[in-house]
């Protein structure tokens, strides 16, 4: 993404100190802690980090899709000034999807495998629009379109369609009711390279042409770099470095950030070995983010903390 | 296509395995209960059926193969020897009377439990801890726990005998003629209440805790996350993506359980002198009538092997993913 | 990892009762160790399951009546110790059966060959079911296709009816009854384990096994075995209170030994009695309400360990999350059945 957005106008999504816990039997684990960050118009946010470090549990919360046993245990969401924790059951149903749409890891699962792919992206025009079968099948055949399927694969079933197919009418559906902030989690993690790389131009281009806000949570670094204006790096629960994409990406400033993008290798150039973190070094009570420099906020790291990276 | 072909060879095997169960037992127990049964009824057969007898029973001195080719010959043109309960009627014949009884009143039980017991098992996954969800599933269990026909003995005690709300023995009045009359009917749906009341009160519990169990484990799938996402109404999710999807593995126990239930009719028959296959089973066994238990037994197995068929066909229908091969 | 690892949890700051933090937890490592920890804990965590507990007791309970039947019945059963038909009293607190024997001894010596041929029923079907499904699981290929045929044959032929020209051609007694019940009843538990068994196969440690070149045996019995020990109990549970069922049925319609005394005799005496239209409900209640309650109580058991194993199930705490992943699948109650 070239151009950053204005930020003149107030932020799509708002969130402020929330924490999620799950309540185990014999312990609470808490998987979100103290998190804050904002969401401009048209923004992209990426959200990176390792598998289980919460923030796949972080973007579910946005959307209140959370079950037991985890749960939000403080801090709030505000959409568009809205405070979505205090939404009744109906407001948060016509809140979804409506205004904030969401794209899961793996189409494959996220689809259900009993009912054609029109029948599901009928639903959604006929739950929020309340339009006739007829009209919401035209509607569902426009959107195939849109993301580049044949039309006629609307009385397909999820199985009979490719991973990458599954994934865009996944993506068609997600933007079916031109929403405010689109979340995306890991949506390509499942597809080749090849067909990575096509969904990630056709979701840029869909964003550039729709201009909804994006919440990108992938753990592929270069991936997200390309793609977001502003990122997040989360571990353990927390963040711990905040900056524009580009910025974080050529100036890391926490060495978790900086092991997490020396883990993927240069495409070209000479073979260099991997340097991560040492072997054991774990970061605890992570401080809240300071700024240190415009637009970017690091958690400051305790002085004596053995960090550097061991050889691989 | 494929699936359906593979599952006909799979009943085709299992018939195949019960008729040959059925060949072998009087050839190869221990003891020789089968002529012990010809000495005692020679005086009533012909000398005709009495040879028939022996070769059905493998008491004529032919190779082994030979007797084996001939019973196949007898199964598929329905000769399955002479009742001696219900001496001199043929097998077939007291079968044939006899199974419609059966099929009603398993039918009827097995339908009425699987509608409720499923629709129960769904509203209780869907509200987890509920009222539903906490009161009836231990109750169900536990029965469940009791044996059919003693449940069977206590309705009939209860309802029949001590009440006297229903009547207390066969399929309709003594002296009514068999008609399509709302007289006739309605009486027998009057001699249908207990004995299918029992079978119901017994299974529903299982297949309750079955479609429960199976809704609970469908609504952590991402689908049913991904439907709540989209806002849609949750009476929808419920019924079109989860009990949808739940359904699948309670069509295949569907054509398992068969076989449990029409067990349990046959004892229910006993306690209500209903005159199905299974009061029928009773005499038999008490006469020793060896044709007559190895008939019923064939029969019943063709006829669940033949229900398990439909439901297959039924599940193609209902799961895309068999239908197109 | 991948994203679809079903081992990815979304926990790592772990937080005690006292909500410090702990910090991060070792990222899960490989499945490569058959979990023996969490074996030792199912005994401990069923103590503390109510279900469970009340099922054990209930059963200990049927249990010491059985063994201790001579010392604790009012004397012989079989023996006509007053008129017909007695409503319960003082002197024969169950009352008496339409011959004249003392319910309360029949149902306590009936104990002893209902629990006995139940148990050893279901220890037999179980251990075939297990050899049958860990073969199947184990070697794959035509073994399984050939077991696996076998196995739904056997669970698709109708379960009375088979046990009914079964035990008619046999010569009537308790090891007959016995054999006829486990050559029917194994199918339903084969089924079960073969299905954990081949969920267990998948895992590297049996990968691990296997390249390191151990028999056949030794990985079937040592390192899948300990690690279906739950789904094992639930199996044997399940065969126990078929063949105590399935060993009333039978009796009921007059194919056991019926001068054995046992709570399907005397259901089968008492109906063959005329006790029902008599109006003598005690000759048939207690053997019923019996075989009843011994299998409530395995059922209880079965839910306690289904709930201990499998946590979704627990109704007040349950671990489903949208991002986790079955485990297992559930395991169905109807097993058995």
């Amino acid at each position: 993404m070239s151009t950053h957005p204005s930020r003149d106008d107030a932020p799509v999504l708002e969130v402020t100190d929330l924490s999620v816990e799950y309540h185990g039997e014999h312990r609470t684990v808490r998987a979100v802690d103290r998190v804050s960050f904002t969401i401009g118009r048209g923004e992209i946010f990426g959200l990176a980090g390792e598998s289980g470090c919460g923030k796949s549990t972080a973007a579910n919360a946005v959307m209140r899709l959370l079950r037991e046993p985890a749960a939000i245990t403080g801090g709030t969401i505000r959409f568009q000034g809205r405070d979505v924790l205090a939404l009744d059951a109906e407001e948060l149903r016509t809140l979804r999807w409506r205004e904030v749409a969401m794209v899961f890891q793996s189409a494959m699962s996220s689809l259900n495998p009993v009912m054609t792919v029109g029948d599901q992206i009928v639903d959604i025009f006929t739950t929020h629009e309340r339009l006739r079968k007829s009209v919401a099948r035209e509607r569902a055949a426009e959107l195939l379109e849109l993301v580049r399927i044949d039309p006629g694969r609307l009385r397909s079933y999820p199985h009979q369609l490719s991973g990458g197919m599954r994934q865009r009418v996944v993506i068609a559906m997600a933007v079916a009711l031109r929403p405010q902030l689109l979340i995306m989690d890991e949506p390509t993690t499942a597809l080749d390279v090849v067909v990575q790389q096509e969904i990630m131009a056709q979701i840029a281009e869909l964003q550039r042409s729709l201009g909804f806000s994006v919440l990108f949570i992938t753990h592929d670094m270069s991936l997200m770099i390309e793609l977001s204006h502003r990122m997040a790096v989360m571990y353990a629960g927390r963040f711990v470095e905040t900056a524009p994409a580009r910025d974080l990406f050529a100036h890391p400033r926490h060495p978790y950030t900086r092991a997490l993008i020396n883990a993927f290798p240069p495409l070209s150039g000479p073979n260099t070995p991997l340097v991560g973190l040492r072997e054991g070094v774990r970061f605890t009570d992570i401080p809240d983010l300071r700024e240190e420099a415009p637009g970017h906020w690091v958690a400051p790291v305790p002085v004596g903390t053995v960090i550097d990276g061991g050889r691989a | 296509m494929r699936f359906v072909v593979r599952r006909l060879g799979f009943y085709l095997v299992a018939f195949w395995v019960s008729v040959t169960l059925n060949f072998l037992l009087p050839r190869f127990m221990p003891g020789d209960p089968v002529s012990r049964m010809l000495s005692q009824s020679q005086g009533r057969m012909t000398p005709e059926q009495v040879d028939q007898m022996r070769v059905l029973f493998g008491l004529d001195q032919r190779p082994v193969w030979q007797q084996y080719l001939g019973y196949w010959h007898s199964v598929f043109t329905g000769d399955m020897g002479v009742s001696i309960s219900r001496f001199p009627t043929p097998v077939t014949e007291v079968i044939a009377s006899q199974i419609g009884w059966t099929v009603l009143l398993g039918g009827t039980a097995l339908l009425i439990a699987v509608v409720i017991g499923n629709a129960l098992g769904i509203l209780a996954a869907w509200r987890r801890g509920g009222v539903l969800d906490s009161v009836l599933p231990p109750v169900l269990v536990f029965v469940g726990s009791f044996p059919y026909f003693w449940l069977a003995m206590g309705a009939l005690y209860l309802f029949g005998v001590t009440l006297g709300w229903f009547p207390l023995r066969h399929a309709f009045t003594a002296g009514l003629t068999p008609s399509g009359s709302p007289v006739f009917l309605s009486d027998v749906a009057a001699h249908l209440v207990l004995p299918a009341a029992t079978i119901v009160l017994v299974s529903i519990g299982g297949w309750m805790l079955g479609m429960r169990n199976t809704m609970i484990a469908t609504n952590s799938e991402d689908y049913i996350v991904m439907a709540e996402a989209k806002g849609l109404r949750p009476a929808r999710i419920m019924l079109r993506y989860a009990a949808r999807n739940a359904t699948l593995p309670a069509v295949t126990s569907f054509g398992m359980a068969i076989g449990f239930v029409v067990g349990g009719a046959l004892l229910t028959e006993v306690v209500f002198a209903y005159p199905g296959v299974g009061y029928q089973l009773l005499g038999a066994v008490s006469a020793l009538d060896y044709p007559l238990m190895q008939g019923i037994f064939l029969t019943i197995t063709a006829a669940v092997l033949v229900a398990n068929f439909l439901v297959d066909i039924v599940y193609v229908r209902l799961d895309p993913r068999v239908r197109v091969s | 990892m991948s994203a679809t690892d079903p081992t990815e949890v979304p926990l790592l700051v772990a937080t005690d009762h006292r909500g410090t933090l702990s910090g991060p937890t070792a990222p899960a490592a490989p499945d490569l160790l058959p979990r023996r920890r969490a074996r030792q804990g199912l005994v401990h965590s069923l103590v503390a399951n109510r279900k469970a507990l009340t099922g054990m007791i209930l059963l200990a309970l049927f249990v010491v009546v059985a063994l201790l039947a001579p010392l604790l019945a009012p004397g012989d059963p079989s023996t006509i110790t007053s008129l017909g038909a007695q409503p319960p009293s003082a002197q024969h607190l169950l009352g008496t059966t339409p011959k004249g024997q003392d319910v309360l001894a029949l149902t306590m010596w009936g104990a002893r060959s209902s629990l006995l041929v139940g148990f050893v029923v279901g220890l037999a079907a179980t251990a075939i079911g297990l050899l049958v499904g860990l073969s199947s699981a184990y070697f794959g290929g035509r073994a399984d296709n050939a077991l696996s045929l076998l196995t739904n044959v056997f669970l698709l032929i109708p379960g009375l009816p088979l046990l009914v020209i079964l035990a008619a051609f046999l010569p009537t007694g308790m090891v007959t009854v016995i054999l006829v019940l486990t050559f029917t009843g194994w199918a339903g538990s084969a089924r079960v384990l073969r299905s954990q068994a081949l969920s267990i196969r998948g895992k590297d440690f049996v990968a691990a096994a296997i390249v390191t070149g151990e028999r056949p045996a030794w990985i079937m019995f040592r390192e899948i075995l300990p690690n279906m020990a739950s789904i094992v109990m639930i199996t044997l549970i399940g065969s126990v209170i078929f063949g105590i069922g399935a060993q009333a049925g039978l009796e009921f319609l007059g194919l056991g030994d019926v001068s054995v005394v046992s709570w399907g005799t005397n259901l089968y005496w008492a109906s063959n009695d005329g006790a029902l239209m008599s109006g003598t409900w005690w000759a048939f209640v207690p053997s019923g309400a019996a075989i009843a309650f011994v299998a409530f109580a395995l059922a209880l058991i079965n839910y306690g360990v289904d709930e201990v194993t499998n946590p979704r199930l627990r109704a007040t705490r349950r671990t489903t999350s949208a991002r986790r992943r079955a485990l297992r699948p559930a395991t169905h109650p109807e097993v058995n059945r």
